[in-house]
């Protein structure tokens, strides 16, 4: 049953992308986008890792997403078509990232079929116990990626600022 | 005195020679480096007379020099009896062409330099004399090489004589090249540059084995160079561009003799060589004779008495061949005496002729110049072999020697003997009797030298008149066999010294004596009883008389047979490998940069994409390397 | 639940293949919307694995890490939307291609 849903999820998740990249149309990447991450969400729901699963959704599906069909809308882009690659642009990046698939496919061959031997803890991805690991050991990190939020947002601000003439 | 003073011999010079600057003024100079060397003289003086009553030779080890090894190389300095006299002759009459010098260059530019390079020439000359090994004596040997160089160049303006210093400082090497072989070629055999242990290794040697024949050749060839002997002695004549003084110290008294000091010195070897010894008679005969005979139509005044220099070394080497060691070293010093005398005589003619050289346009100087006639005349009776003049001991005793050895060259030894009375008196006449030849305007300035300059004339010529008494042929009185005889003593055991009768050398001293006084009346009666003067124009002459007086054109052959090819061959490689492979290679690989570089820029061709395109199959080799090893 | 009966090199080979799309999206596509939707393509990838691996060893830092990692890829979409934005403005296109100044 399980093997069963990691199949499909996974069938689902490589087309998607596949279809993301291979998409004409910007909007409808972003849609196929939008696929991948629920079943890469619908991953972790599988592993147990709750939190995760649903900050999946709600930071990359919920947020980034729409700031992405956001910018798409503004700049009125799905009419536009864009100018086609070169064959040997297309053949030069498949072959280049095929060639970077073989080599990682085969280098994580040899490794054994791990299944854990002691049973797997299945209360790791509880949100208790993340957030009891988040606030003890990574304080500060979790202190220093509210700086960064900062800069960006302040970042982001100033280059989408118009120029006042 | 203890051996460590004797390091102060050298160093004083060098000290002079290190603070000779202009900004001190010609009478600073002047004075300090005259005092360093008279400092010097009292010095060699002290060492002398200890080696008198009895001392053994003086010997002081520097520093180590080369330890390689085995090889252990000193750089020490030793007196013995054989050094103790050039020490005098050097630092003496050293000393007296400095004080001479002071009044000769007092108007010229370059005072303080000159002096400098004097002080550093007398350097490398007590290094050469006071080595205790080869390596030692090359040394300064190269290095009066190098201070000739720079004198004889001096005034350095005139193209041509930097022509000739050039010429000079090329045949020493070539001659030097040959001296280094022998020093390498004894060290071979012997295991040691030192000459204490050479000489006492090669005692048990047989006569005329093969390699002491090489090494002795060689170290004659490198002698040739130095002292002028055929076939490297065209450089003597052409370094009379140099300053007076110059010549009288370098090419009259000190560096030429330097040659013949390495041959004393290594006397045991050359006594062990025959045949060398016998080439060195035979290069010597004809060295004396082909200069005698070009003297006799010279008629530069320092040329004339350039090539009696060749041939008085010619006579020096005549003694060394037929192994009369110390007749050589006697006329080494006799011979500085005079030649020194008369060059400097030559030089206080010039001066007061306002640079004048040509005698054909001298004449009656006699009157105006009267010490320098009166120390020159001396200087001239001394080299004709005259009683009881210097020049007549000694020429006389090399003269003996030579009859011991070969008739023939005995002969021939007259001969040479009669031209240099003859051309010698000839350069007085021309020079000091008759009528004046010159301009009104040299006339008007014709004066006698200031004191510094006559000074130092009249102690020489009482050098040379009294000079030749430390060498009276009897038994018991020679006082300079006796005092060398520890020098040569190996040599005498080897071969037994045969001393010819004692009537036998006075009938010889009586045919030398004659026939210098015929060939003195001779030339008296050419040039003062005819008054025959020597052509304006050479061209009226006869063939052969032309051919002398152009040097037989040695140099011209020299440079047609030599130095021609030489520049031929220098031009053809420099086009082929200077310009071809090297600056091709250099220039090429210069080329092949840039054109490397012009492909490899074709690479960014600032679109992103393609940047990310090369990091990941530079991400994908990386795994794969990875994963191989 | 009962213990995973999906060995961990399945995770492996899903997310080595989610990360080389991602990186053909990259090299292939002009267009820097798509550009940056292949980044996040590849950064979901790298999560889905830490996420495996930290729940097969019991690990919770893994799963920190990668919450993390989404903070940062927020901030990033952020901060990349807006040079897309103002990229728009000046050349007025999105065409990756045409910003290469930085060539010899």
């Amino acid at each position: 049953m399980v093997q069963s849903l990691f199949y499909f999820l996974a069938f689902l998740s490589v087309l998607s992308a596949l279809l993301v990249v291979f998409s004409r149309n910007a909007v409808h990447s972003i849609l196929f986008l939008i696929i991948t991450f629920f079943s890469i969400a619908g991953q972790y729901i599988l592993m147990n890792a709750q939190f995760l699963g649903v900050v999946q959704v709600i930071v990359y599906a919920g947020a980034i997403m729409v700031l992405f069909l956001f910018v798409i809308m503004m700049l009125n882009l799905n009419r536009e078509t864009e100018p086609q690659t070169s064959n040997l642009v297309k053949f030069a990046g498949a072959i280049s990232g095929g060639m970077l698939l073989i080599v990682l496919v085969a280098s994580l061959k040899g490794a054994d079929q791990i299944v854990p031997a002691n049973g797997m803890d299945v209360r790791t991805g509880l949100i208790s116990n993340l957030g009891k690991v988040l606030l003890t050991d990574f304080k500060l990190p979790l202190e220093v990626a509210s700086l960064l939020f900062l800069a960006a947002m302040v970042g982001a601000v100033m280059l989408g600022k118009k120029e006042i003439e | 005195m203890s051996d460590a003073l004797i390091c102060l011999i050298p160093a004083l010079p060098l000290l002079g020679f290190l603070t000779s600057n202009k900004r001190l003024g010609k009478t600073l100079n002047g004075i300090t480096s005259s005092g360093v060397i008279l400092a010097a003289f009292l010095l060699s003086l002290g060492c002398f007379l200890e080696l008198l009553g009895g001392h053994a030779p003086f010997s002081y080890q520097l520093f180590e020099w080369m330890a390689v090894g085995n090889l252990h190389i000193s750089f020490s300095f030793m007196v013995d009896q054989l050094t103790s006299l050039m020490l005098l002759v050097i630092t003496g009459v050293g000393f007296l062409i400095h004080v001479y010098s002071i009044g000769y260059m007092h108007d010229d530019e370059g005072f303080s330099r000159y002096f400098g390079y004097l002080n550093l020439f007398i350097f490398f000359m007590l290094l050469l004399v006071m080595g205790d090994n080869y390596l030692v004596m090359f040394t300064g040997w190269e290095g009066v090489g190098l201070c000739s160089y720079l004198l004889i160049g001096f005034w350095f303006k005139n193209q041509e004589y930097n022509n000739a210093a050039k010429k000079a400082f090329i045949m020493n090497r070539i001659g030097d090249l040959g001296f280094i072989l022998g020093i390498l070629l004894l060290f071979v055999q012997f295991g040691s540059f030192n000459f204490a242990e050479i000489f006492e290794a090669a005692k048990d040697l047989s006569f005329d084995e093969p390699m002491l024949i090489a090494a002795t050749l060689l170290l004659f060839i490198g002698a040739t160079g130095k002292s002028a002997q055929i076939p490297l002695y065209t450089w003597l004549p052409d370094a009379m561009a140099g300053p007076t003084p110059v010549s009288a110290l370098i090419h009259a008294a000190t560096m030429v003799t330097a040659g013949i000091y390495m041959i004393a010195r290594s006397n045991v070897l050359y006594t062990l060589a025959p045949f060398t010894q016998d080439i060195i008679l035979i290069v010597a005969l004809l060295t004396a004779l082909l200069a005698a005979v070009i003297a006799l139509l010279q008629n530069d005044i320092k040329k004339v008495l350039a090539y009696s220099t060749v041939s008085q070394l010619g006579f020096m080497f005549m003694a060394l061949g037929a192994g009369a060691y110390s007749t050589g070293m006697f006329h080494v010093i006799t011979h500085a005496f005079f030649k020194a005398l008369l060059f400097l005589g030559a030089g206080s003619v010039i001066h007061a002729m306002g640079g004048e050289q040509d005698i054909r346009k001298m004449g009656g100087l006699k009157g105006h110049l009267k010490i320098t006639y009166a120390t020159f005349l001396i200087g001239t009776l001394a080299i004709a072999g005259i009683f009881p003049f210097a020049g007549f001991f000694s020429k006389d005793e090399v003269l003996a020697a030579v009859f011991e050895r070969n008739k023939i060259a005995w002969i021939l030894g007259i001969a040479a003997s009669a031209m240099t009375a003859f051309y010698m008196f000839r350069l007085l006449f021309l020079t000091f009797f008759g009528e004046f030849r010159g301009t009104h305007h040299q006339k008007e300035h014709l004066h006698e030298s200031p004191p510094s300059m006559t000074l130092p004339l009249v102690v020489l010529a009482i050098l040379s008149l009294v000079g030749g008494f430390m060498g009276i042929p009897f038994e018991h009185m020679h006082w300079l066999k006796t005092y060398l005889e520890p020098v040569f003593a190996v040599s005498h055991e080897l071969v037994p010294h045969h001393h010819a009768e004692l009537t036998m050398e006075l009938i010889l001293m009586g045919i030398t004596l004659t026939i210098a006084i015929i060939s003195i009346f001779a030339a008296y009666s050419i040039y003062v009883g005819r008054k025959a003067r020597p052509a304006d124009d050479m061209a009226s002459l006869g063939a052969f008389q032309r051919m002398v007086y152009h040097k037989f054109y040695i140099d011209e052959i020299y440079q047609a047979v030599i130095v021609k090819p030489l520049e031929v061959i220098s031009t053809a490689l420099y086009g082929l490998f200077e310009v071809l492979i090297i600056d091709g290679l250099v220039n090429g690989s210069g080329w092949l940069a840039m054109a490397g570089g012009r492909v490899l820029k074709s690479i960014q061709t600032g679109a992103v994409t393609y940047y990310i395109f090369y990091m990941v199959l530079g991400l994908a080799a990386i795994l794969l390397y990875n994963f191989i090893n | 639940m009962e213990a995973h009966q999906i060995p961990l090199n399945w995770y492996l080979f899903l997310s080595a293949t989610l990360f080389s799309i991602g990186i053909i999206g990259v090299l292939i596509r002009r267009n820097a919307l798509v550009v940056l939707m292949s980044i996040e393509l590849m950064l979901n990838a790298v999560n889905l694995l830490m996420v495996a691996f930290s729940t097969y060893h019991n690990d919770p830092a893994g799963q920190v890490f990668v919450f993390f990692i989404m903070a940062v890829a927020a901030a990033e979409v952020a901060v990349g939307l807006a040079i897309l934005v103002m990229m728009y403005r000046n050349t007025g296109t999105t065409d990756v291609n045409f910003l290469n100044k930085l060539k010899w």
